[in-house]
């Protein structure tokens, strides 16, 4: 039988000194859609739940200081509609599309998502790709962590028991770029993704290319960065960055899809993430949020 | 360990004592009568137990109870008195039922997608509906049920 206390705090202050108190027996509750289906699967047992929703400071989502500041309470819903988020960093714009269904996405938020840390989570590339930093804080002061650095394994983190994650700041870019987030589902409405991919080009044909669910962990493709780097992208280098993909990957076998066809997928997902990307930085086409698989 | 809670449900105030570990689904259904709200899946993926939470749709079967203190919950027990009947007689005109154990899911969401956007196209019905499943796969009428409601407001408003 379940059996935990629950506390609504209203300021961040308040929350983490609960946090502090009960440390690795308290569950951080936001939009709950996962946390709840690992309470009710005794993945987690925790003894307290302690409620972010109403703390203000959480749901902050605005522009400052060069970059777009996402609080921890901001919902999927929320990042959507938002003309921030659509204008300024359409790759996120366009994976928050791709994530569960309406009702899901009125609840869930990102910060949840990540902190969440299954190797699918679907703003995982996507923030990677983006150089975005997660702001942590605790009692005894805050830290920011690079999303890249983030993960530490399947539904592990670098946040300690005493910690709350409360934003992500993603740096905003000056010039041109283009954006692209491909992802592999079985159909529309919940799926999670079997292969993820997300690609950032700047001008001067910079590349940042991440993955997700093709390992523990998100994972940023330094290799296949380098060979496009600076470079027109001809199908000489799109093979040899293919390769780089292909060797920094270890996709499993699971009940949604085999570690061949997980492979093969990777590699027709990076040619077609990299040719969106580069033409709408070009020419805007095709629009954020059409399907590119 | 039991709290004391109070929202709006339908219209009118409640106030209940809950344990933390009680589903806002088991509550409504089990402690206040609401049986529109169906226990499908429990997982959040099909869609059956959507009710309104404070002008959004959520999964009741994905929240606790006392997540809803200090809330505004509607349901389809309350679509007449909230003067939102329209939906339900056009689903029933078109047969958009088979079985109907989704069919309030699918008016909640109906109701969602059409009071921030009223004027949606195909492809904004099929996202907005995508989080609701028919097991019966009744779709075909539950797509003209939502696009005969969309041009009879279209035409109340010309």
């Amino acid at each position: 039988m379940l059996n935990f206390d629950y506390r609504r705090p209203e300021s961040l202050v308040e929350a983490l000194s609960l946090r502090k108190e009960w440390g690795g027996k308290s569950s951080l509750l936001m939009g709950g859609t996962d946390l709840f289906l690992a309470i009710e699967e005794e993945v987690r047992r925790p003894e307290l739940l302690i409620d972010l929703k109403k703390i203000d400071e959480l749901s902050r989502l605005e522009e400052k200081d060069g970059s777009v500041h996402i609080g921890a309470a901001v919902t999927y819903s929320e990042l959507i509609r938002s003309d921030l988020i659509h204008d300024k960093l359409p790759g996120i714009w366009e994976s928050s599309r791709l994530v569960a269904s309406v009702g899901i996405r009125n609840s869930a938020t990102m910060v949840g998502n990540i902190c969440n840390a299954v190797p699918s989570a679907e703003s995982a590339a996507p923030l990677m790709v983006r150089g975005a930093m997660i702001h942590i804080a605790s009692s005894s002061g805050s830290r920011t962590v690079p999303a890249v650095d983030f993960f530490t394994g399947p539904r592990r983190t670098v946040v300690k028991d005493d910690e709350i994650v409360t934003s992500i700041s993603v740096p905003l870019l000056k010039g041109k770029f283009g954006e692209s987030y491909v992802k592999l589902g079985r159909y529309r409405g919940e799926d999670i993704a079997q292969v993820a991919t997300a690609v950032l080009v700047d001008e001067k044909l910079n590349f940042a290319i991440a993955y997700g669910a093709v390992g523990p962990v998100p994972m940023r493709i330094p290799g296949a960065e380098a060979v496009l780097k600076g470079k027109k992208p001809t199908a000489d280098l799109l093979d040899k960055a293919k390769a780089e993909v292909l060797s920094t990957v270890t996709p499993i076998a699971d009940i949604r899809a085999s570690r061949e066809y997980r492979l093969h997928m990777c590699a027709v997902m990076f040619e077609k993430a990299i040719a969106a990307a580069v033409s709408r930085m070009e020419t805007g086409a095709p629009a954020y949020g059409a399907r590119l698989i | 360990m039991v709290r004391e809670i109070e929202f709006t449900l339908n219209g009118y105030h409640q106030k209940i004592t809950v344990k933390p570990s009680e589903k806002l689904l088991d509550v409504l259904r089990d402690r206040l009568g609401i049986t529109s709200a169906k226990y499908g899946c429990g997982k959040g993926e099909c869609g059956a137990c959507t009710v309104n939470l404070d002008g959004k749709t959520v999964r009741s079967c994905l929240m606790y109870a006392v997540e809803a203190d200090g809330s505004v919950i509607e349901t389809l027990e309350g679509f007449q008195r909230l003067g939102k009947k329209e939906i339900q007689e056009i689903y029933q005109k078109h047969n958009a039922f088979q079985c109907g154990f989704c069919a309030p899911g699918f008016i909640m969401s109906t109701d969602e997608l059409l009071s921030q956007n009223p004027d949606p196209d195909e492809e904004e019905i099929k996202e907005a509906l995508a989080g609701n499943l028919c097991r019966c796969t009744g779709y075909k009428n539950i797509f003209s049920a939502v696009k005969e409601m969309v041009e009879k407001r279209k035409g109340r408003e010309s």
